[in-house]
Parts: C-alpha cells; sequence; structure tokens
C-alpha cells in the first residue's frame, strides 16, 4: 500500500490542492453574497456600483442569460438606419476589474427562505442580497390571436436582439403601397414613447425609399400617449399623410391578430399590412412572479426610499420590473434606481452610509434626422411612492437648433449610459 | 526723365497701396476672428495677463507642445497628443479646429467643430495677433471676479466644504449621461472642473441663463450643499 499508482497519486494531489486553496476559499465565503439577477440597464449598473463601490467587501455575482447585451434604448435607431445592430450590442467583460463574476445561465426560480437562486442548469447560487432586475415578459394573449410562434411572423421587436433584427428585414423588404400595422400596447408597459418612435422611424425608412403609397396604421388602446403633441406635429411636418394613429375610442378594441393574413380585426374595421408590429402587454419578468415579488397587477411593489422589495427584505427589485411610482418603464429610470438600491444593498451589508433617495430620467426619441425631442422629470419619495418633483417636455414649434441639439445630447447619453452600465 | 520718374512713381503707389490693403484685410481677417473668439471665450482666454479657466489660456499657443499649459488638467489623449510630437501651428490648429473629437479621439474639449475654413483661418489670424506671449504670471490662479448674483451665488457655496462622498451619490444623476473619464460624445466633460465654474454653472441653470431642460431640472432642487458637494467630487476628478 505505499506504492503509489498515478491515479491516486493525481488524487492526492488534488486533495493536497483543495487543502491549500480552502483558507481563501473560506475567506471568499465569508463575505456577504449579493446576486443580480439580469444585466440590463439596472442589473448591470446595480453590479456594477455594488462591487465598485464596496472595494472588495463583497462577493458580487451578475447572473444573464446571454453573453451580449443588445439595448431596447436606441433599437429604434436601428430600424431607421442611423445605428447599426453592432454599435447597440454590448457585454459585461469590463465588469470583472470591479470584481463582478458574470454567470452566463437562466435563473429559473428563487427560494426566499433559503436565499437560493436556482440555475437552469441545477446548480444554485445563494444570496445575502438579491438584485432583481429581470426587465419585462410579454402577455402574448392581451392581443386575441398573438402569440410567441406568432411573434416569429409578426415581430413585437420589445425585447431587443433577434426580434429586432426580424423587424428590420421586414421593414427593408416592403414595397411601396405595402401597409404597416402596429398594435400599440396598453399602459404600464416599457418605454412610453417607444411605440411612437419606432413609428416615426419605419415612416423613415419608408420616406427615404421614396414611398408614396404606404400608410403606417397604429391602433393603440390608450386615448393618450407620451409627447403626443410633438409627435404629431413631428409627422404631419416629416410624413404627410403616412401615419393614421387610431385612437379606441374610434376602433373599439382588436377583436383578432391573424399573422398568417396580416390582418388586424377591429370593432370599427380590418387593418391589411404586409408588416404587423404587435407590442401587447407587459408584466413583470416571469421568475419575479413565480418568486411571489409580484401584486395581483403583475409588477413588483418597492420600498420607494431603497428600492427594496415590498414583499422580502432581502431582495431590492429595480427597473421595468418594479412598480415605481410616477417614473416610466425606461433604462434610464431602471440605472437610476440601480443607484438607489446599491446604495442601500452596500448599507445593508457594510454598514457604509445611506443617503435620501433621488431619482431621475430622461427620454429622448428621434422624430427625423436632427428633429429629436425629449421628456423628462426628477422624482422623490413622497406619500409611499416614488412621485415627479419636477418635469419638462419638449414644445411644439421648437427651433430646429433646439431639435438638432436634442439628437446630440441623446447621442451623448447613449454613449454615457452604457459606459455607466459596462465599463 | 519725367515720365519715368512718374511711372517709377506710379508703380511705387501701387506696391503701396498693395501692402495697405494685404494689411487691412490682415486686420480684417483678425477682426473676424476676434467675433469667432467669442464662443471660445466661455472657456478660453488669450492675450495679456491670460489665465487658465475651463479650457487652458491660449497665449502664445503657436508653437507650444499640445497638453503642456503649467497646472491644466489635461485629458489623458491630449498628453499623448503632445508627448507624441503635436505642436500647435496654423494648421495642426485648423485641422483640430475642424472637428476636435476626430482630430484628438479622446480628449476632453465641448466643442463640435468649425467646419468653414475660412472661419478657421480668421480665428487662428485673430489668435496670431495677440503677439508674444504674455500669460498672468500664474496662469492656475483663479480669475479675479466681478461682483454679480451668480458671483456673490458662487462665493457663498465655496464657503461650504463640499462632501465629495456625498457629491459621489449624488452624481449618480450626473455620470448617466457626463462620463466619469470626461469622455466628450455629444454631452460635455465636467470631470476636473474649477469648483467656481462648476457653481456658477449651476447657478446660471437655476436662473435660466443656462436653457438647457434637462440640466435645469437636474439642478432646480439641489441645495447649497448639494452642490458644493458635486463640485467638490467633480473637481476631484482626474480626465482620463
Amino acid at each position: 500500500m505505499t506504492q503509489v499508482n498515478r491515479r491516486q497519486f493525481a488524487t492526492l494531489l488534488g486533495a493536497g490542492v483543495s487543502v491549500l486553496a480552502m483558507p481563501a476559499y473560506l475567506r471568499a465565503q465569508a463575505k456577504p453574497r449579493v446576486v443580480v439577477i439580469g444585466g440590463g440597464a439596472g442589473g448591470a449598473t446595480a453590479a456594477r456600483y455594488i462591487a465598485k463601490d464596496a472595494q472588495g467587501a463583497l462577493d458580487v455575482t451578475l447572473i444573464d442569460a446571454n453573453q451580449k447585451f443588445t439595448t431596447c434604448f436606441f433599437s429604434n435607431l436601428y430600424l431607421g438606419g442611423y445605428r447599426t445592430f453592432d454599435s447597440i450590442t454590448h457585454n459585461w467583460d469590463k465588469l470583472a476589474a470591479h470584481g463582478v463574476k458574470k454567470v452566463t445561465g437562466m435563473a429559473k426560480g428563487v427560494d426566499l427562505a433559503k436565499k437560493t437562486v436556482a440555475m437552469a442548469d441545477g446548480t444554485s447560487i445563494a444570496y445575502d442580497r438579491l438584485v432583481m432586475s429581470p426587465g419585462i415578459d410579454l402577455k402574448y394573449d392581451s392581443v386575441p390571436g398573438y402569440s410567441a410562434e406568432a411573434a416569429e411572423i409578426a415581430p413585437h421587436a420589445w425585447k431587443a436582439g433577434p426580434q429586432t433584427e426580424l423587424l428590420k428585414k421586414k421593414l427593408d423588404a416592403l414595397t411601396d403601397g405595402q401597409n404597416i400595422v402596429m398594435v400599440a400596447p396598453p399602459n404600464p408597459y416599457r418605454c412610453p414613447p417607444g411605440p411612437y418612435e419606432r413609428v416615426s422611424m419605419m415612416a423613415h425608412v419608408l420616406k427615404a425609399k421614396g414611398f408614396k403609397n404606404s400608410k403606417i396604421f397604429i391602433i393603440d388602446p390608450k386615448e393618450q400617449f407620451s409627447k403626443q403633441g410633438v409627435f404629431v406635429e413631428g409627422w404631419e411636418k416629416h410624413y404627410k399623410g403616412m401615419i393614421e394613429w387610431i385612437a379606441p375610442t374610434i376602433h373599439g378594441g382588436v377583436k383578432n391578430v391573424d399573422v398568417k393574413t396580416g390582418k388586424v380585426t377591429t370593432d370599427l374595421s380590418v387593418f391589411e399590412g404586409a408588416l404587423l408590429n404587435i407590442i401587447p402587454a407587459q408584466k413583470a419578468g416571469q421568475i419575479a412572479a413565480d418568486a411571489g415579488l409580484t401584486d395581483e397587477k403583475g409588477f413588483c411593489p418597492i420600498d420607494p426610499n431603497s428600492m427594496r422589495s415590498a414583499k422580502n427584505n432581502d431582495v431590492f427589485v429595480i427597473g421595468d420590473a418594479s412598480i415605481a411610482g410616477d417614473m416610466p418603464k425606461s433604462g434610464f429610470s431602471a440605472n437610476s434606481q440601480a443607484k438607489v438600491a446599491a446604495m442601500t444593498v452596500r448599507a445593508d451589508l457594510t454598514g457604509s452610509k445611506t443617503f435620501p433617495a433621488k431619482y431621475a430620467n430622461t427620454c429622448w426619441s428621434l422624430v427625423e434626422t436632427d428633429d429629436g425631442i425629449k421628456v423628462g422629470a426628477s422624482y422623490e419619495p413622497k406619500d409611499g411612492k416614488i412621485a415627479s418633483v419636477s418635469t419638462f417636455v419638449s414644445q411644439k414649434g421648437e427651433d430646429a437648433a433646439v431639435r438638432k441639439a436634442n439628437t446630440e445630447e441623446a447621442n451623448g447619453w447613449y454613449a454615457g449610459i452604457t459606459a455607466d452600465m459596462f465599463s | 526723365m519725367m515720365l519715368r520718374h512718374w511711372a517709377l512713381a506710379c508703380g511705387l503707389a501701387a506696391m503701396l497701396l498693395a501692402g495697405a490693403e494685404q494689411a487691412n484685410a490682415q486686420e480684417t481677417a483678425a477682426a473676424r476672428g476676434e467675433k469667432l473668439f467669442g464662443a471660445c471665450k466661455a472657456c478660453h482666454e488669450v492675450g495679456t495677463g491670460a489665465r487658465n479657466k475651463v479650457g487652458p489660456h491660449l497665449d502664445g499657443i503657436f508653437g507650444r507642445v499640445a497638453g503642456t499649459v503649467e497646472g491644466f488638467r489635461y485629458s489623458d489623449a491630449m498628453k499623448k497628443a503632445g508627448a507624441d510630437g503635436l505642436a500647435w501651428s496654423a494648421e495642426s490648429l485648423g485641422a483640430y479646429l475642424e472637428k476636435p473629437r476626430d482630430f484628438i479621439a479622446g480628449n476632453r474639449m465641448s466643442y463640435r467643430g468649425m467646419p468653414e475654413k475660412g472661419d478657421r483661418d480668421d480665428l487662428i489670424a485673430y489668435l496670431q495677433s495677440q503677439g508674444p506671449a504674455s500669460p498672468a504670471a500664474n496662469v492656475a490662479a483663479p480669475e479675479p471676479k466681478a461682483k454679480d448674483p451668480a458671483t456673490e451665488f458662487t462665493d457663498i457655496v465655496l464657503k461650504i466644504a463640499g462632501d465629495a462622498a456625498y457629491g459621489e451619490y449624488l452624481s449618480g444623476d450626473c455620470v448617466t449621461c457626463h462620463q466619469t473619464t470626461g469622455q466628450v460624445a455629444g454631452i460635455p466633460s465636467i470631470v476636473g472642473l474649477p469648483k467656481d465654474y462648476f457653481i456658477r454653472a449651476m447657478f446660471e441653470y437655476k436662473t435660466n441663463v443656462r436653457s438647457n431642460e434637462v440640466m435645469k431640472l437636474r439642478v432646480a432642487n439641489l441645495a447649497n450643499e448639494e452642490i458644493a458637494a458635486l463640485a467638490a467630487y467633480f473637481g476631484s476628478l482626474q480626465p482620463k
């Protein structure tokens, strides 16, 4: 038994290595653990700020199913031909330098009692604090006749990625005289001005090709929409006669969508499009609902002072999945909420100082080349919710120079927020 | 003989006249350039007693190696350009001014560029007309201030010891657009700004002297302590 064969030797060596490694391993385990689910504007920002500001005191893991991330914001500019797909696609590689460990995999469930995240591959990741930034899931059945399968023919493109590319491909394939029908989503939904910027970008593409006979119909379940005055003014100015917005009092509701024949049936009439863009109603990412963090409307209530879940003290919910009072569901909002959550998570686990929560949002939209509009607000916790304290919105009849400056500002913001998430 | 003398005199007069015209044209170019310099003045001084402001002083710029004015915090990109041998001449300055972000990528001058060659030539003529360098003895010293409400406000806020840690937290609202590296991409760099300039800018947003709606909104609810904290934080950052 004194002779050690190669296999036994390898086993012994392995045991020796693990013994040697153990103290460091134990030290690492002793650090409080933060897990972030979702690597978008909320999750990437939260992971980056927690790791950067904790300076090694916390063990930070970011879970996202993908290797790359395409931003929903500016994906309309890709449709319009102002941006390449590559230019709106990023990755989390640089976060490692701040101490963020990226796990590429699907988070399947959260056990709030055991404080673990179950991964689709069967592994489990323990946390002391969990930041949920799962974004939205689509309620396909909110539009009769629509489904995940139907989205392969009539894209929603409300989550950036292959759906966005599919919509672009279909848009570019249209010929003069063919129509587009968009079914807009009901409140609350991701990116309130998004559908209307998208219509502007689609019109820009058709106009640039010299199309005279194509129309874009927007079947809207809402009586009014974000930046409506300036959007409608811009459509009149740049795309006269091309865009028709139809309010629910006129169309009476969508009765059926047939993606194969391109027909959207409403009480009023049947709208036909060679391209259908169906954007259904939305809810918080399914994992939040499964964990019991949502309310009856499908989104997650939070404490406006911290973004802490109202349902569980160890969990924070940020971004589109949260009920953020007066704040719209936007990348800017998610980024802003992430910083409040990050500050509170660090305070929970390291005793660092906290300051009163403040939030901000600005949404820029492009109507046509050099014609950018914006809406924004500042927010603070008030009466149990995140309340708007001051706001502004672009006005009708503004100078061309103001509108052009808006587009440059928007480009600057894109560079800024993506650096704030990924650098 | 008379005729010859006369012709000579005529020639001489013509030459004198041409010389005068040329001088006149020079003067006009410099005068036009002075007007164009109005856009630069918010950040740059030139001429006798020039000091650093948001940008370095431009006195005696021709022949100067890029990124070398004493006491000014340059971007890494500008320092590297100087180390790589860039010195300012009419040609190099003209190329820079046409599109600053393209000529030296990563520099932090918040200026989009001057597309017309004629304008650039006039501006350079103006800078050249400033003669030999005679900047202030201490270019990094703060400039003497006129007493106006903005200055009074600035003085009040400057007396508050800004809490940079608080400023760092508050900066979360700013750095979604203004990059901490000081990179400029359609939104100005605010990294390493002199405190007095920073505070004055906040006052100007509060009082509608500056009109950007996004900025007015962010600044409207900032208390003096918060402005002091932000000025301390951004002033403490080094551009990359």
